[in-house]
């Protein structure tokens, strides 16, 4: 799993059936101080999670697993869980909302 | 299975049904010599790790699921199993 925030929504008109009503959402992934770490990538979300979020995803054949129009498809990263604070070492706890939210 | 070091804790209260009643930790590989290797990732909790502790880490599902002794844990992937007390390295000269 990694850290990431909601950067943006994705949206697609012509899909798999199994991404059907699926949420589709860009993950920025983060380190534990929340700093970027590496490129954006697309998500399916499980959590309710939207934009500016904090969230766990999950990658490869266990986020497929996650996904609840099915046991098995294409996609490779989901989002598990919303993430209400980090507590870094040295760094103290840093709640969700407002901590290196992305510009 | 990778070594690691855990930098922070992670409190997240809505998440998927097979993580619900799981600590999640913040885990930064760690290379042989003990310097950060790659990026930080989030692992499932099943040594009480903490903050600061060297640990190794499990990255693969079928591993994972016996490691937390649930096969219905399907989503879960990376988890920790045990912490470190000591590595030794051989020195070659």
């Amino acid at each position: 799993m990694r850290l990431g925030r909601v950067i943006g929504r994705v949206v697609c008109s012509t899909k798999l059936a199994c991404f059907d009503g699926l949420k589709l959402l860009l993950v920025q992934p983060l380190d534990e101080r929340l700093r970027e770490a590496g490129p954006a990538f697309v998500a399916w979300d499980t959590a309710r999670a939207g934009e500016g979020d904090l969230v766990c995803v999950e990658a490869g054949k266990e986020a497929a697993q996650a996904n609840p129009n099915g046991w098995y498809n294409p996609g490779d990263s989901a989002i598990v869980g919303i993430v209400d604070a980090v507590g870094a070492e040295g760094a103290g706890s840093q709640a969700a909302a407002g901590v290196g939210a992305s510009t | 299975m990778i070594l690691g070091k855990v930098v922070a804790n992670v409190v997240a209260t809505e998440k998927h049904p097979q993580l619900a009643g799981r600590t999640l930790l913040m885990v930064q590989p760690l290379d042989a010599g003990g310097a950060p290797k790659g990026a930080a990732i989030l692992a499932v909790d099943a040594a009480q790790a903490g903050i600061g502790d060297r640990v190794i880490v499990v990255d693969e599902g079928g591993s994972a699921r016996s490691v937390l002794v649930d096969e219905k844990a399907m989503t879960i992937r990376t988890v920790i199993l045990g912490i470190v007390d000591r590595v030794d390295i051989e020195v070659r000269s």
